[in-house]
């Protein structure tokens, strides 16, 4: 496959960035698309250009590193896929892919196609856990039954890899999928239950004050989500949210 | 304020306050659709939601404010959420996940707005000025041929039916989407998003039907 | 340097953890505000021990180069963990899981360090759950189990296929409380570039930020490294594409002794490569093969014939398969341990049996398991009188329902769907059961440098088992090192804070900026990448599933020939002072040259096949594994030298007081 190239580069947070074409021959249909990039950076090493930066590590889909906004959709055409797992064959010989960083206030550019996602981290800190001692000490793990619906939608929710596509994707660029994702979780399991609502308030507090937009159900974050987390997740949480303001 | 201090309240707000209108809506239209079959019954009813204390002093009054409510917080959202993308994408495929209706809030929300403002000129500023501007006698059977008059031109039934299709799609999208926002998803979830749905089409297209029936009725 | 102590306490197996936590010295909770805990890598060993010595109240500063802890490689074990809870009722104990372990790892690991991971197991599952970590549960509310190779008895907690995700969203959680209660201070995208030693202790370390290139000294009053394992050194493995060898050996150069390189884990289930272009490896988890059978055709026609693409596997009927683990070994059939299975397949493959175009990949077939499945689901819904298809349908559902997320990876990747046509497998570098030696307290070579997790040595032996690296991990991080550590701490309550200004610091910096200038000037002919896939090509051929003296010796000629041309030739675009992901997969390359060629030093120097070891001159007639108690019963662990081949080896012998030394059969 003989691939055009349209990728965002941007030295780093300080200094403007802008798209470079490139032209690539030689991708072959079983590769990943970080596999194309690989051969990408490998020609501009050989040509004694700057290779492009991008973050991945794990490449089976499951750290949440890889990000890209690829041809104007979050980890690409591919459904339920992160962007190491979108393969060339989903591309034509030809075509023109545009690669983005992912796009957000919330998620400055650090150079090129990285962008910095600690935002994400902030808002578990706020409240993303379980007050729990990790001593060990606690009850027997079976000493709480637990309803297995509940369990396996804790554990669905409980799925999300924070890679972000979901604000990616999403006009108002709301980390509302993100952050309800978290306080299901919590929220589905008895343990969870005793801080449900400092941890709905500050995590909601926080994920405001990192300058994520506002949800307005447009449904973009469910369908692009790799891991393809609901949004139920989101009612559930404005649930939460109104019962833990009600309380006060 | 308040209301407006966390980016959930004002979703909520945003939905109750949605959901509000969409109720004064099914009433008005249910009045309306009174004038095609009996001007009588559209007259008594007129005259009575015109004259009668509690509808003029309370009602009108939660009625203007929620309208102005729900777009003034519009407008907030939009600006907030365009802040938080300040660098546009060069390529954005929206249409590969989400509906325009939904993604347009904003621009159907204006039409409407638009269209608000030709409606009040329309029937609500004659109708103050009649009443209690100028205190002219109460009259419980003009509201039928003033509503007609209206309806001759062909300019303002396009207009109207040009700001129901508006109408029709911020429904379309605004009204199953506050059950989301205040978190309503049990079992009755999806019927009630039908419905909705269906709301969203039936209520407009009626309005539609009025309009043209006193135009071509005429 | 000392000789090797493994300061294992006195008194019966069982009782010497208890013991030993009674004797230890406490750092009481005032003087725990005042001592720094440096805590490297954030996986499951590292992120657990960082919460847990931060909750303690100690000060921690914790450094991944990831940009995030949550994504430490930790995150991507599938299968499970073990834990001798005997939920099940069959017949499970803290004995039982330490004989499994201890036979697993092929009678060569500690004793002592295993029986204790066995009597720790069952705190993590309590403890994982108080976190709200949720793992798989039956419809009775409880907690479900399944079976993993190498045992008899289901002791494998899991939630689906991503269990490692969620124990480390547990960890990562426990890690968010304590930064947001100030306690953990993380540098994430920093990598640590080397250890810091004062006085002969350990007391800080030298980081590169990786977004400004900045070099960054932290002082602490102890390190711990819980930086996973090397099998990036094959190029090719399972690992992430930035897991790296690079804290570990920098402290073994340091004078951390560093243990049994060559057990390398090689992990039966994996997709197959498919190219040149391959960037890395996909593990398909071994939980698989409680449901799939392993076959290749019968006939080495068939196999060519597939090869070509004449037949499809469904073609064959069942006398044409050979399920060659079953036919083998028929008391653990397809859940044969790791090295077992990987063997089989290789040799299978050798034979000429192989399936896939370049010949190298197996089957694993899920077709009986979902008629089985099915049966057994028609009858719950009441279908007494299904049909194929119906069966088929009930099937499918309850094989997508355990491993759907695993089925629809392999079709994302290959392009086939596996509930239609049998996966294809092949082994690939997975885990290293080697790393930093360490003393029953976690504690390296160097006083006040410790290992957790992957990259120490202890417990596993030459074989890890399925599920028991998360156990490992969470034991070291959560239930083991923040008691040990406590006693060296407690001599450290009079010494303040590590000024950072010391020559030793200047010298250490000094050191680093020397190498990365170094690393800049090479005159620039070929890529970071090119000299990893050599290295990776002579690891997997010389030194991988099979080895002997020959190769191995070739081996450690070529990878030095090698790592001369690197430092010679290599092109690293870029500047030190920015985001640079040349200059960051250089440094790690760098040091998995060296480690490569001690690698294939320490499996030359043990004449003997034991667990992911395998020498081809020491095999039964049967071609199963050949182990010398006699004379290899010990623990090689090595001293660091410029010069890898000249490394010098210390033995610690491995004593078995509480279990039968025999060969390990599963036949």
């Amino acid at each position: 496959m003989k691939l055009t190239l349209k990728i965002w580069r941007q030295e780093n947070a300080k200094t403007k960035g802008a798209m470079k074409t490139y032209q690539i021959d030689g991708i072959d249909g079983d590769m990943s698309f970080l596999e194309m990039l690989d051969v990408l950076n490998e020609d501009l090493i050989n040509k004694g250009e700057i290779p492009v930066e991008f973050d991945h590590d794990c490449r089976e889909g499951i750290c949440g590193s890889c990000s890209l906004q690829i041809n104007g959709e979050p980890h690409g055409p591919d459904r339920l896929v992160t962007t190491c797992q979108l393969h060339m064959r989903k591309f034509n010989d030809g075509d023109t892919i545009v690669i983005e960083p992912f796009r957000a206030t919330a998620f400055p550019v650090v150079t090129d196609l990285i962008v910095d996602r600690s935002s994400f981290d902030r808002i578990q800190q706020a409240g993303g856990y379980i007050s729990v001692n990790t001593s060990g000490n606690t009850v027997d793990a079976n000493a709480i039954p637990i309803k297995k619906e509940n369990a396996d939608d804790a554990f669905y929710a409980a799925t999300c890899i924070g890679c972000g596509a979901c604000v990616a994707a999403c006009k108002n660029a709301s980390a509302m999928l993100f952050t309800s994702a978290k306080v299901s979780q919590f929220a589905l399991l008895p343990q969870g239950e005793i801080e449900a609502t400092e941890r709905v308030e500050n995590m909601v507090r926080q994920m405001d004050l990192e300058g994520f937009g506002n949800c307005t159900n447009t449904g973009a974050c469910e369908i692009e989500c790799p891991k393809g987390i609901s949004l139920e997740n989101i009612a559930r949480m404005n649930r939460e949210y109104l019962s833990a303001v009600s309380k006060g | 304020m308040g209301i407006i201090s966390s980016s959930i309240a004002r979703k909520v707000a945003m939905a109750l306050s949605g959901l509000f209108l969409v109720l004064f809506l099914g009433q008005h239209f249910t009045i309306n659709l009174t004038s095609t079959f009996s001007p009588e019954t559209f007259n008594e009813i007129s005259h009575f939601m015109g004259t009668n204390f509690l509808v003029q002093a309370i009602l009108q009054p939660v009625l203007i404010f929620g309208v102005i409510f729900h777009f003034v917080m519009g407008f907030i959202l939009e600006i907030r959420n365009r802040s938080a993308r300040k660098i546009n994408y060069v390529r954005y495929d929206g249409n590969a996940n989400s509906t325009w209706v939904s993604r347009n809030m904003i621009y159907s929300g204006v039409a409407i707005l638009a269209f608000l403002g030709l409606h009040f000129y329309d029937f609500w500023f004659p109708e103050i000025v009649h009443k209690y501007i100028e205190s002219n006698p109460a009259d419980a059977t003009r509201y039928y041929g003033e509503l007609v008059e209206k309806f001759e031109s062909p300019v303002r039934t396009g207009l109207y039916v040009l700001a129901f299709v508006f109408l029709a799609l911020h429904l379309f999208h605004g009204f199953a989407s506050s059950f989301q926002s205040v978190g309503f998803n049990n079992k009755y979830a999806t019927a009630l998003k039908k419905f909705a749905k269906f709301y969203a089409i039936a209520i407009p297209a009626g309005f539609v039907f009025i309009a043209l029936f006193h135009h071509f009725n005429h | 340097m000392s000789e090797l102590k493994s300061n294992i306490p006195d008194g019966p197996l069982a009782d010497k953890w208890t013991q030993h936590k009674n004797d230890i010295n406490l750092v009481n909770p005032a003087n725990k505000r005042n001592i720094d805990v440096i805590v490297v890598g954030t996986g499951l060993a590292g992120g657990s021990a960082a919460a847990t010595l931060a909750e303690l109240g100690y000060n921690v500063k914790t450094f991944c180069y990831q940009d995030s802890p949550r994504r430490a490689h930790s995150i991507a074990a599938q299968g499970g963990i073990n834990a001798a809870k005997n939920y099940q009722g069959d017949g499970d104990s803290n004995y039982r899981l330490f004989y499994d372990t201890v036979k697993g790892g092929d009678y060569r690991s500690r004793e002592a360090n295993v029986y204790r991971l066995a009597e720790v197991s069952g705190n993590i599952i309590d403890q994982c759950v108080a976190q709200g970590v949720p793992f798989a549960r039956e419809y009775g509310g409880l907690l479900d189990n399944r079976s993993f190779g190498g045992v008899l008895v289901s002791r494998t907690f899991y939630a689906k296929g991503q269990t490692g995700q969620q124990l480390l969203l547990g960890a990562y959680s426990a890690m968010n409380r304590q930064i947001n209660r100030g306690k953990i201070t993380p540098y994430n995208r920093h990598e640590m570039l080397d250890l810091v030693l004062v006085d002969g202790k350990a007391r800080g370390i030298i980081a590169r930020d990786l977004v400004t290139g900045e070099i960054e000294r932290h002082s602490a009053h102890a390190v711990v490294l819980a930086s996973g394992g090397y099998g990036n050194v094959f190029f090719l493995s399972t690992n992430a594409m930035g897991s790296n060898v690079m804290a570990a050996w920098r402290a073994h150069r340091r004078g951390a002794y560093f243990a049994n390189p060559c057990y390398t884990q090689i992990h039966p289930t994996c997709i197959p490569v498919s190219g040149d272009h391959q960037s890395k490896l996909t593990l398909m988890s071994e939980s698989l093969r409680n449901d799939g059978r392993i076959w290749v055709p019968k006939k080495k026609e068939d196999a060519i014939a597939i090869r070509e693409g004449k037949k499809k596997p469904t073609d064959l009927s069942e006398e044409e398969r050979d399920y060659y683990l079953e036919r083998r070994y028929p008391a653990f059939g397809n859940l044969v341990p790791r090295d077992v299975a990987s063997r089989a397949a290789k040799e299978r493959c050798d034979a000429g049996y192989g399936v896939n175009k370049t010949g190298e990949a197996v089957y694993l077939d899920f077709k009986s398991a979902i008629m089985r499945y099915g049966k057994e689901e028609a009858l719950i819904s009441g279908n007494h009188n299904p049909t194929d298809q119906e069966i088929y349908n009930y099937g499918k559902k309850v094989v997508e329902n355990k491993y759907g997320n695993l089925f629809q990876m392999y079709e994302k990747i290959v392009d086939e769907d596996p509930y239609k046509t049998p996966m294809m497998i092949y082994p690939a570098v997975h885990y290293t059961m080697g790393g930093l030696w360490v003393d029953y307290n976690l504690q390296t070579t160097i006083p006040g440098c410790y290992a957790a997790g992957e990259a120490n040595f202890s417990d596993h032996g030459a074989n890890r088992l399925g599920a028991s690296a998360l156990m490992q991990g969470l034991a070291d991080g959560y239930f083991v090192l923040p008691y040990t550590i406590g006693d060296y701490l407690s001599k450290d309550i009079r010494t303040g804070k590590i000024p950072t200004d010391s020559p030793e610091f200047d010298q250490a910096e000094k050191d680093v900026r020397d190498r990365m200038t170094k690393l800049m000037n090479g005159s620039g002919k070929h890529s970071v990448d090119y000299y990893h896939k050599k290295l990776g090509k002579i690891m997997w051929n010389k030194c991988g599933m099979a080895r002997n003296a020959k190769e191995l010796e070739e081996a450690m000629d070529e990878i030095a020939a090698l790592r001369a041309d690197f430092w010679a030739n290599v092109k690293v675009t870029g500047t030190l002072n920015s985001k640079n992901a040349e200059l960051e997969k250089a440094g790690r390359v760098a040091d998995f040259l060296e480690l490569g060629e001690l690698f294939a030093k320490d499996a030359l120097t043990r004449n003997e096949s034991c667990g992911g070891h395998f020498r081809e001159e020491y095999q039964t007639p049967e071609g199963e594994a050949l182990r010398d108690d006699e004379n290899f019963s010990f623990v090689s662990a090595w001293e660091y030298n410029a010069n890898p081949r000249e490394a010098k080896l210390h033995k610690e012998e491995l004593t078995f007081e509480n279990i039968e030394v025999k060969t390990r059969s599963y036949k």
